[in-house]
């Protein structure tokens, strides 16, 4: 392993770590949309540099369903989707930008720390790329904990999706068809919570989430 | 010899500091005039303004205590040294086992404590409010800073600017992503604490938004000049401060001759006339952000600052 090419890895890696920030900042639903698709850009570029460093030519088609699926895609789509809810403008975060920010910064100290401590002689490489896989992970859940909107929980989670793809990549000899299964259920599961979406708007006239409590009698 | 070179050496920075603050000031004021298609003051114009200033009669409220005509002196005092502390054009300045990043910010926040309190001490209303804000933009500016500072002296193991310049300019700096992070911070830190547009607008006397105008707005005559000129300074500082740790090229090594210094000096000008544009450029396309707002863009700089320290933390393979 060559400085370079661990550098170009931490480089993106932290690049990646940085754009869940970016999404947990935005709170203006089409620029979060747009950010997403960066995400999933600097993840392909992760996942195609992951490639070049092992010669694991399996991983190339990673980044292609990467690229193809979450930066084009999957943006378009929802930002049809908010266009056609008339939610484009829409801006609404449960707990402020300070605060989340913060525990932000705390989860990813804390992933490092338990990552760095449990992956001792593992290769140098693939401990930091769990470390910040990690916390692309918990920065989705993050997200998915403070949004109310429903699609910035999408986002969340399949910013969360992202993360796994990247511990996965890191960690030599993930089968392709996993990859690719794995792949597909997202999308499929971003098909259904797509039709979901209307559905909750068409019964509650709203996709705040804070809506449903009310139906739960969660909160008096 | 060394001793009488390094001597010379702050000497001709010291002077040259504040020579060429309102030159910069003037310069971004020229350039953003030239963006919006105006024609803008002359260059020379901050220049003429200081001179006048010195001359014009001071105007004192009555109930201004001692500490109101001290601050301005304290406050330049204070600027004055925390820039002729950052290698400009040439490394291996006389004060420069003192000269750290954190003796700078030090300096730089023991000026704001001063014109705070000078803010305060008339009891006009503008001031009290220009005051607060100063302080509670400075609340989470310095922590950004010290970030920022925490970071580099992690990569460079110092610091001191020399050494954070020479590590810059050494072979095995790689593609930091660390370094990425900070001089975007920095960039943002810079922006705030000199009151440029996101944060503050310089230019005007008539927003019920302003911070730095509102503090010094009692104050006339040479206490204003000596507060301009500190202002001026405090800009030229964080562009050199910049130039000097994140594009160190130019900068002339110790013990070099006076090519190398002319060289630096060259550089130097150059680097100040680039970042003058660009501060321009910025400024043009931005409009003032809510002073509420303000919170937010900080702890974006903060939060850059601390991951960059994180992230170097895990390259390093820390936690042993």
């Amino acid at each position: 392993m060559t400085g370079l090419s661990f550098d170009v890895a931490h480089l993106l890696a932290g690049g990646l770590v940085l754009m869940s920030f970016t999404l947990l900042y935005q709170d203006r639903l089409s620029a979060l949309i747009n950010v997403f698709a960066l995400h999933a850009l600097v993840l392909a570029l992760a996942v195609a540099w992951q490639a070049y460093v092992q010669h694991a030519p399996h991983l190339y088609v990673t980044a292609v369903i990467a690229l193809a699926f979450k930066a084009i895609v999957i943006p378009l789509a929802l930002h049809r989707i908010i266009r056609q809810l008339g939610i484009h403008r829409e801006i609404e975060t449960v707990v402020g930008v300070g605060p989340a920010m913060l525990v932000g910064i705390g989860l990813v100290a804390l992933s490092m720390v338990v990552m760095l401590r449990v992956t001792e002689d593992a290769d140098r490489l693939a401990r930091e790329d769990l470390a910040f896989a990690l916390s692309v992970v918990l920065l989705g859940l993050l997200m998915m904990v403070i949004r109310r909107n429903a699609v910035g929980l999408i986002i969340g989670f399949m910013s969360l999706e992202n993360g796994l793809v990247l511990a996965a990549a890191g960690a030599k000899g993930m089968p392709l068809v996993v990859e690719i299964s794995v792949a597909f259920s997202v999308l499929i599961a971003f098909i259904v919570i797509g039709v979901f979406l209307f559905r909750i708007r068409e019964r509650f006239e709203t996709i705040d989430i804070e809506a449903l409590d009310r139906f739960r009698e969660a909160r008096e | 010899m060394g001793l009488i070179r390094d001597l010379a050496i702050q000497g001709v920075q010291m002077l040259l500091v504040l020579a060429l603050a309102p030159l910069l000031t003037g310069w971004v004021r020229k350039v953003k005039a030239r963006l919006t298609r105006r024609r803008g003051p002359p260059l020379l114009q901050p220049y003429r303004d200081l001179w006048r200033l010195m001359r014009k009669e001071v105007v004192l409220a009555e109930n201004a205590s001692w500490l109101f005509r001290a601050a301005p002196y304290l406050i330049f005092a204070a600027t004055w040294v925390a820039a002729a502390l950052a290698p400009t054009f040439a490394t291996g300045l006389m004060f420069s086992w003192s000269a750290d990043l954190i003796a700078i910010t030090a300096l730089l926040g023991s000026a704001r404590f001063f014109l705070a309190l000078a803010g305060m001490d008339v009891g006009t209303s503008f001031g009290g409010i220009g005051s607060s804000r100063e302080v509670m933009i400075a609340s989470l500016a310095e922590p950004a800073m010290i970030m920022i500072v925490f970071s580099l002296a992690l990569l460079a193991h110092s610091t001191q600017l020399s050494t954070i310049a020479a590590y810059t300019l050494s072979s095995n700096v790689g593609l930091r992503v660390t370094l990425a992070m900070a001089l975007v911070a920095i960039l943002m830190v810079a922006v705030a604490e000199n009151g440029r547009i996101p944060i503050d607008n310089p230019s005007t006397h008539l927003e019920l938004t302003m911070v730095h105008e509102a503090m010094i707005l009692e104050y006339s005559g040479r206490h204003l000049a000596v507060l301009e000129l500190a202002n001026f300074l405090k800009l030229l500082l964080y562009v050199s401060l910049i130039a000097c740790v994140f594009v160190p090229w130019g900068l002339a090594p110790v013990g070099s001759g006076a090519l190398a210094a002319l060289i630096g000096l060259g550089a130097y000008v150059g680097k100040l006339a680039v970042g003058g544009v660009l501060l321009g450029v910025f400024e043009t396309s931005l409009a003032k952000m809510r002073v509420f707002r303000v919170p937010d863009y900080l702890g974006a700089a903060l939060m850059l600052g601390l991951l960059g320290a994180l992230l170097l933390f895990v390259s390093r393979g820390g936690l042993r």
